[in-house]
């Protein structure tokens, strides 16, 4: 079993249709612009809303660990208010939280939240069958996410995929390349796309934003383009590190230099949205000095990547 | 207010009937006073009505409009509204509060207050079918009906809301006149002891067809004298080929598109001003029954696309011209609206099953796009045959966000009408009008009865039968709800009270059905009915081919989430006991945070496609269904379910206190089939996927809201991912699904700012309405549905 953070059904921005798709916990990667900081690690966790708790103390008297007390903190006024306020909220002693989820239970609005779930692979494949009525008729399927799915439980995941591939459901995998090649390997004949991130050709600039190298991340996606597999390729778009056309360059020099020619190629520009929830895991958010491009930078890239002979472009997922 | 319309012609008649103020009109209750004086215990009732028709089009005041290109309105002129007061007689109270409540008034003069004192009260004060049916029901009726258990449609409107069927456009009134006739001579006065009965509802059937053509010469008169005295020469030979067009029309069989126009409007206005009948009258597959015409006006070169938009943008005006009859009490809370729910069907498939989608269809959808109007409320039918640019298009219109058109599932409407008992070829000719409800055009009589309250019941089971909000003992004794030990124990008490509660409600409308068969003929409507001349029968006695019954299930999605929440946490994990549940509710939770957030939070909610909720929806739908349907009707036929709530479940939400699901008291109950507010949290096809679970097959319609934001739905993506939805949840047998497509923020800024967005329309339930026009609750109801986000 592995912990999934969210099954997000209706899903039309993570490949072809209509889609389900699961978010797996856990990524060895650790981009600083990362919007979905609940999925990098492999632990289940709590995440608290602090902005919005009303101090009730309710979770702070059924905790067994003693990990909740009431701490008068600054946070920004509610909806539509200006400037910050200080008052009395839950606040949770990590080291002391053994994630119990009894305090969830508790909160009146919902504010705290376990993050992952383990789910038994035919639990899993029969929360993917729902929808299997608008899979068929938007050529949609169920996409595995994350996280980065191809670094979790091999055996769980080729299970997944096969009995997913037995039941006709169209596998489409999201993933950021930093896994053995092995894994990617053995679920190959049941997926039937791939959506692979690829950030930036840098190696410097690779380890200092995302923490680790790219050697192995573009070693697969060669692996991977030369078995022919169906490749779609994501680039998340961020000035600082590969929003510019020198950056951009060099990604289209190594897909052509490879071979590679993939039906369809998504710029992501790089969004804030995702600051909140560091906040509510309690952690530092790593991409407050990142910008977000300009429409004019985005569409600058697609006519890069179109006289590169690149035709199916598109801005966003 | 933004202008609207395809040429300067419809733009000015578009902005008059926005613009011009709703207003009462007595010239037809006066007419109706003197004709009930002069001929009253003289002929027989169905004369005596066909009399008032008769009388009211030979003298009523005519309206030439500028630039009409279709001619008549039911009163004096353009947002006219007549009054019946052989339905409801008004009081002098109920005229002031039409014409000063804040919305969906109706301006009343100092005149039409001292005429309706002086003239119509004196005279039908006590006569009213209304005054009938409140004397004749018992006292437990009359109990549950002012607590709110149910409503009643034909409390002061007449049965009605049917479409035409084909001949409606294919026979004029001096045909009907010759098959009436021919009925007449056949009746066997010598073994058939209802032939004198069949006689009298024949010949006021003549005389309303000699109504119809009075009215049809009138106009034609005055529009030969207006061209006489046109000095423009194109409106000149406009005039002179409308008065042509009346030289055919209604008298005869129509020769082209044009006329066939006039042919139907002049019917609407008939059967809708003979009575009052809820959801008007409809024109059925207007793009089939007008294609024909199209075709051959084309090839003769005499119509071409321009031309025949701006006939049918004439014909949008003119519905929008006509506000419902107005309503008080109950009845304006169960359907607070000018809507009087005339409803085009577009689309669907034709007599021989082959797919219907025409040129004509695609000039309906443009027209419903250009006009963006409240009424009439437009539709598609959408079969496996339909073509995907048809459905396509539809969701074009559908995401500008004002709920037009609504989406209807051909193939299930078909199985619908088949499993009532139809034949294939009349049920192929059926779908839905006014709001969901399904029937066969132009050959049944399908009548609403009235919504029912199944949150409520179930809430007099928790209180063993007594309703704390009017203090009364509503329902039966079923025990008390703190010493039930199982779940199985609830549910058979509710089911007793579901029962007892139904068995009140059909004992009155079996009463009702017999006022209207005996005292409210409509033999105009009767005669555009199949078989209603053949049987020499009216429409209200049961003379149509079919005959059904409808009562409307409300608040399907609490009943479920109040149920589920009880077993999850009373009887399944021991959370809480079923007292101390009862005293949160019986406190509006207040004090009860931590029970309040297991059942509103934390416990299982229909719209989740979870099926620990579901299944508990598709118990109680069975349970209603099997306690509805089959039931035999008192004028033949029988009774069956429909799942829509209209504006209901609004006045249905204030007489219930708070409820086990969390739902505060007083607030709006769930509507149509659509999960109860902020329950479903998974997303759009989880929604569907929970609703179609219920065998919507087995009832006479469902109506399911979905709401997204204009991101949701933007580009050729949106578009295909709107149409799938539709296909999919028609695959899975879905009967109807509607869409709302705006920001919240627009409607946010929409309340405070209303002048800001007088265009603003919202689907409200089976129909659209303006957004200013709605009571703040409904606004905020509407802003609260569930917002559907894409991923």
């Amino acid at each position: 079993m592995h912990a999934v953070t969210n099954i997000q059904k209706f899903s039309i921005h993570d490949g072809d249709g209509i889609r389900t798709t699961v978010f797996f916990k856990g990524c060895h990667l650790r981009c600083a612009w990362c919007h979905n900081p609940e999925t990098q690690r492999f632990t289940i966790e709590m995440q608290t809303d602090t902005d919005k708790c009303t101090g009730c103390g309710r979770c702070v008297e059924r905790c067994p660990n003693g990990a909740i007390s009431l701490q008068r903190i600054e946070r920004p006024r509610g909806a539509g208010k200006q400037g910050t306020e200080t008052v009395p909220v839950a606040v949770t002693d990590r080291s002391k939280c053994t994630v119990c989820g009894k305090c969830v239970n508790a909160c009146v609005g919902n504010y705290r939240t376990v993050v992952g779930k383990e789910y038994p692979v035919k639990e899993l494949v029969r929360i993917c069958l729902q929808d299997q009525m608008f899979y068929e008729d938007s050529g949609g399927g169920v996409t595995l996410s994350g996280g980065e799915v191809m670094a979790i439980d091999n055996d769980y995941l080729l299970t997944l995929v096969k009995m997913l591939d037995r039941e006709g459901v169209d596998v489409t995998i999201d993933t950021c390349g930093e896994a053995p090649w092995e894994n990617f390997q053995a679920i190959l004949p049941y997926v039937h796309t791939w959506l692979y991130d690829v950030k930036v050709m840098d190696n410097d600039l690779h380890r200092q934003y995302m923490g680790l190298g790219n050697e192995r991340i573009l070693e697969n996606l060669v692996r991977l383009s030369d078995s022919g597999a169906r490749i779609y390729i994501r680039i998340p778009t961020i000035p600082e590190v590969n929003g510019t056309p020198e950056a951009m360059g060099e990604i289209i020099a190594f897909l052509k230099e490879n071979h590679i020619d993939p039906p369809q190629i998504n710029l992501l520009p790089y969004h804030k949205t995702g600051s909140h929830k560091y906040r509510k895991l309690g952690r530092p958010y790593p991409g407050e000095d990142l910008t977000v491009p300009t429409n004019e930078q985005m569409e600058a890239f697609v006519r890069q990547f179109n006289e590169a002979g690149y035709r199916n472009v598109r801005i966003g997922g | 207010m933004e202008e609207r319309g395809m040429n300067e012609r419809i733009r000015k008649l578009r902005k008059l009937s926005q613009e011009t103020p709703v207003h009462i009109d007595l010239e037809r209750a006066k007419i109706e006073t003197e004709v009930y004086k002069e001929w009253e215990d003289k002929v027989s009732l169905p004369v005596l009505r066909a009399l008032v028709l008769k009388e009211y089009f030979s003298k009523k005041t005519l309206y030439l409009g500028e630039g009409e290109l279709i001619v008549g309105e039911k009163g004096c002129d353009p947002q006219a509204s007549p009054t019946f007061p052989e339905l409801c007689c008004h009081t002098v109270e109920d005229m002031h509060i039409m014409n000063d409540r804040e919305v969906v008034n109706y301006k009343t003069t100092e005149q039409d207050i001292k005429d309706q004192e002086e003239i119509i009260i004196p005279f039908w004060k006590g006569k009213s079918t209304r005054d009938k049916i409140l004397a004749d029901m018992t006292d437990e009726w009359k109990d549950a009906y002012a607590a709110g258990m149910f409503t009643e449609f034909m409390e002061q409107r007449g049965p009605g809301h049917t479409c035409g069927g084909k001949n409606v456009f294919i026979k004029g009134y001096a045909e009907y006149k010759e098959e009436i006739q021919a009925a007449i001579d056949a009746l066997d006065f010598m073994t058939d002891p209802e032939a004198f009965d069949k006689q009298e509802e024949l010949k006021a059937m003549l005389i309303d067809c000699d109504a119809v053509m009075i009215l049809g010469e009138r106009y034609q008169k005055l529009i030969r004298e207006t061209a006489a005295k046109e000095t423009d020469p194109v409106r000149k030979a406009e005039l002179e080929q409308m008065a042509a067009n009346l030289d055919v029309v209604p008298a005869h069989k129509p020769q082209t598109f044009w006329q066939a126009i006039q042919l139907y409007w002049f019917t609407h206005l008939a059967v809708t001003t003979e009575l009052n009948p809820w959801d008007a009258f409809s024109p059925g597959r207007l793009d089939q029954h007008l294609n024909p015409y199209y075709e051959k006006d084309v090839e003769d070169g005499i119509l071409d696309d321009y031309k025949a938009l701006e006939l049918l943008e004439c014909l949008w005006v003119k519905f929008n011209n006509q506000p419902a009859p107005v309503k008080v009490g109950v009845t304006l809370k169960e359907s607070g609206t000018y809507t009087d729910f005339a409803n085009i069907n577009t689309g669907g498939i034709k007599e021989d099953g082959t797919n219907g989608v025409n040129n004509v269809s695609y000039l309906i959808l443009d027209c419903m796009d250009e006009m963006r109007l409240v009424q009439p409320n437009s539709n598609v039918q959408i079969s496996r045959k339909t073509p995907a640019k048809f459905l396509k298009r539809a969701c074009e219109i559908s995401r500008k966000g004002w709920g037009q058109p609504a989406f209807y599932n051909t193939d299930e409407l078909v199985q619908e009408l088949l499993n009532a008992g139809k034949t294939l070829l009349d049920a192929r000719q059926g779908g839905s009008s006014g709001c969901v409800e399904t029937g066969s055009w132009g050959n049944e009589a399908y009548i609403l009865t009235g919504y029912l309250n199944i949150p409520k019941i179930f809430q007099l089971t928790l209180y063993n039968g007594f309703d704390p909000v009017s203090g009364k003992q509503i329902g039966l004794q079923t025990g008390d709800a703190t010493e039930f030990k199982t779940y199985d124990e609830l549910w058979n008490a509710f089911t007793k009270q579901l029962v007892h509660m139904v068995d009140i409600k059909i004992r009155g409308n079996n009463v009702i059905e017999r006022i209207f068969a005996n005292y409210m003929p409509a033999p105009c409507l009767s005669i555009v009915t199949n078989d209603c001349i053949k049987n020499g029968k009216d429409y209200n006695a049961g003379g149509a081919r079919y005959n059904t019954k409808y009562i409307q299930g409300v608040g399907i999605g609490t009943i479920t989430d109040c149920l589920s929440a009880i077993k999850y946490n009373v009887f399944d994990n021991q959370n809480f006991t079923m007292a101390e549940l009862l005293q949160a509710m019986d406190d509006n939770y207040v004090g009860h945070e931590d029970i309040f957030n297991m059942v509103a939070n934390k416990s299982p909610k229909y719209g989740n496609d979870d099926d620990y909720a579901d299944d508990i929806m598709k118990d109680v739908f069975a349970l209603y269904r099997d306690t509805v349907t089959g039931r035999p009707i008192m004028n033949g036929g029988q009774y069956h379910v429909d799942m829509l709530p209209t504006t209901c479940h609004i006045y249905f939400g204030e007489v219930i206190g708070a409820t086990a699901n969390g739902r505060l008291a007083h607030k709006p109950v769930s509507e149509g089939i659509s999960p109860e507010k902020f329950a479903d949290t998974h997303g759009p096809t989880a929604v569907i996927k929970s609703c179609a679970k219920m065998d919507h097959m087995s009832t006479g319609g469902t109506l399911l809201n979905q709401k997204f934001t204009p991101d949701a739905v933007k580009g050729e993506v949106g578009l295909e991912n709107m149409a799938s939805l539709i296909r999919s949840y028609f695959a899975m047998d879905g009967h109807h699904i509607q869409f709302n497509v705006f920001d919240k923020n627009v409607l946010l800024d929409a309340q405070i700012h209303p002048d800001d967005h007088k265009d603003l329309i919202v689907r409200v339930a089976g129909y659209s309405d303006y957004f200013r026009n709605l009571d703040k609750e409904l606004q905020d109801e509407i802003i609260n549905r569930t917002a559907q986000e894409f991923a």
